[in-house]
């Protein structure tokens, strides 16, 4: 296909892409090299018959002033990473400095904005990934066995979880779970403890959301290794079978091998789908003990009156890269794929 | 594909049978619980008492007279105003399907056609693209929006949501394109037709596979936004999902939860219907490329 076709086949997908995924991320990185201007205090003297009194208040008129001249607010350069709501390189160094045994000095890091965020967000991707691909490899195994005229509502309803999207479905399990719901009662009931909730101590909620990333992503882990199996070669099964192998050791050794590649596919695209969780933590009300780095950002932005671009856009960079480091193996295959294609 | 000799035993199919049950128990059961509580009152479906209230509906008897009621989504709906959000989650999913799939079918087009490298890294790009978190897109939007007076209006987030779904749709349908023989559109131009020529009369009435597929893509990532929809739209404009969060949230509301767990049903229903006709579709979408939606 000459250049010319091509680029006007191309031009307006092409052009929708730059202008609103490529632009704002560079809108991203601009702004969050921008501070939002400072309230200007103005001294105002108050008077009353018991004297005068001098007050600070907010000049709300030079203010407004001020944010019409520099919309984006004055320029910062790179402070907005170091300050304390991101990479907090000074309390970082205070803490090295001050704490007296490696304990206290994470205690005191993990307590920090971005670093408690990170530590939620990456706990999640990689405590929900691993029982992803184990159960989604054994419902695919089952589903494979039963009649097949059962087979399509059953697959409907094991993709069910899959297709609403994630604050409906946290929604729907958080009602269920909540204290007054049918399993919080269930739980209490189990544990003996009336007052139990799942919702009273962190640990418990990291576990409900770790739970319901299981419950939100095993259907696709399942229907990509339920395709899979539909291509597992026939023959060397067969012969495994005359040769004696019993069913788990055929699976071992001809189906798993075989889906190998399936298999690091599927852990790439849960990491990288679950490195960017917001909706679960939103659903589940969970925002007071698990926060990750799309809820920082959705935070500074959900104010309508201060929207802290600076901040959510320094944010976003960072979850970038972290993306970006996910993201390297999946390029690095789609390349190989490209070359041995050509 | 199951040969004779590799039959099941008795007790493996027992097992079987069990676990696929309990599994889709687990997959379904909060789904069918949250249907039959939408029709009860709230202090049944958050019972404290007893959580069989939920299926009895003991209060729902004494407060309404009847054992199921329609309170809540006859509220929701008129005085929540849950068919604007209905109606504006429509205009954007039409929208945002039939644009993304008209933009995606031609630059999937050209890209399986070109033999060119630089289609090659305009897939990689795309890849890239996919990756981004939606959050850290909408946060480079916020600033530009508001200066230009744009911010809140559906046609502005239905071409941010056409934007964030073209890497999907052009990898999904370049995988498809490239399953199409090219000795059809190629034989078309020997025969004189231009590629836009071979492409309407050729290539269209042979896509449709591939595009009911995208476009099943399209619809779910249109439908199931929250994170484009709820900060890019004005409260008026909110679509579905932002309005049940918004339900729950708001001190106005704080009485009227059922009118979220109704509001959740009337979005819910309409999509599981789509998947369970188009089942098929989804999961070819789901295996064939390197990407999901």
């Amino acid at each position: 296909m000459p250049h010319r076709t091509f680029f006007w086949f191309f031009f307006p997908s092409g052009l929708a892409m730059l202008l609103f995924i490529g632009l704002p991320i560079i809108s991203s990185f601009f702004q969050s090299l921008h501070i939002e201007p400072e309230q200007i205090l103005m001294e105002v003297e108050k008077c009353d018959p018991f004297g005068c009194k001098t007050e600070t208040k907010v000049d709300i008129e030079a203010t407004t002033k001020l944010q019409e001249e520099q919309p984006l607010g004055r320029f910062n350069g790179l402070g907005t990473y170091g300050d304390r709501n991101h990479l907090a390189f000074d309390e970082i160094k205070e803490a090295w400095t001050n704490s007296s045994s490696i304990a206290e000095f994470t205690d005191i890091l993990l307590n920090l904005p971005f670093y408690k965020a990170l530590l939620f967000t990456l706990t999640f991707c990689f405590t929900v990934t691993p029982p992803v691909v184990v159960l989604g490899f054994i419902v695919a195994l089952s589903v494979n066995t039963i009649t097949k005229s059962l087979k399509g509502p059953t697959i409907f309803g094991v993709i069910l979880p899959m297709i609403v999207t994630p604050l409906i479905g946290s929604l729907v399990l958080f009602w269920m779970i909540d204290a007054k719901g049918i399993l919080g009662s269930f739980i209490q009931f189990l544990f003996d403890d009336p007052n139990l909730s799942l919702k009273s101590s962190s640990q418990l909620t990291w576990i409900t959301l770790i739970i319901y990333g299981i419950w939100h992503n095993t259907p696709f882990a399942f229907v990509v290794f339920y395709a899979a199996l539909q291509t597992v070669p026939q023959d060397p099964i067969e012969a495994a079978i005359i040769d004696g192998a019993s069913r788990y050791e055929r699976v071992r050794h001809i189906v798993i091998p075989h889906l190998y590649p399936v298999a690091t596919f599927i852990i790439l695209i849960c990491l990288m789908d679950n490195f960017r969780v917001l909706e679960p933590i939103i659903g589940f009300a969970a925002e007071g003990v698990a926060q990750s780095l799309s809820w920082m950002i959705y935070n500074d932005l959900r104010s309508e009156n201060k929207m802290l671009f600076g901040s959510a856009g320094a944010t976003s960079m960072l979850t970038i890269i972290g993306v970006a480091i996910l993201l390297t193996p999946v390029l690095i295959r789609t390349w190989r794929e490209f070359r041995t294609e050509r | 594909m199951e040969s004779k000799i590799n039959r099941y035993s008795k007790q493996l199919i027992l097992i079987n049978s069990f676990f696929i049950l309990a599994w889709l128990i687990v997959s379904v059961f909060p789904f069918i619980w949250t249907f039959w509580g939408s029709f009860k009152v709230k202090a049944d479906f958050f019972s404290r008492a007893d959580w069989m209230f939920a299926v009895t509906g003991v209060n729902t008897l004494i407060e309404t007279g009847d054992t199921s009621t329609v309170k809540a989504y006859v509220e929701s709906w008129t005085e929540g105003e849950f068919w604007k959000a209905t109606m504006n989650t429509i205009i954007i999913t039409v929208s945002v399907v039939t644009i993304s799939l008209f933009l995606g079918t031609l630059g999937a087009y050209a890209l399986s056609r070109s033999t060119y490298k630089y289609t090659f890294w305009i897939l990689i790009a795309a890849l890239i693209f996919r990756a981004m978190p939606h959050i850290t897109l909408v946060s480079g939007y916020l600033f530009p929006f508001f200066q230009l007076n744009v911010w809140g209006i559906l046609p502005t987030t239905i071409i941010v949501l056409v934007a964030i779904n073209q890497p999907f749709t052009l990898w999904l349908l370049y995988s498809f394109f490239k399953t199409v023989p090219k000795e059809l559109d190629e034989s078309a131009l020997i025969d004189g037709c231009s590629y836009f020529q071979a492409f309407r009369f050729v290539i269209m009435p042979v896509m449709w596979p591939g595009v009911v597929t995208a476009g099943l893509f399209s619809m779910m990532l249109a439908y199931n936004d929250f994170t484009v929809t709820s900060l890019l739209l004005n409260q008026q404009n909110y679509t579905m999902v932002p309005k049940i969060n918004a339900y729950l949230g708001t001190i106005e509301h704080s009485g009227n939860y059922m009118w979220a767990v109704s509001s959740v049903v009337s979005a819910t229903a309409p999509l599981f219907m789509i998947i369970m006709f188009f089942q098929r579709q989804l999961i070819s979408g789901l295996t064939a490329g390197a990407v999901k939606g």
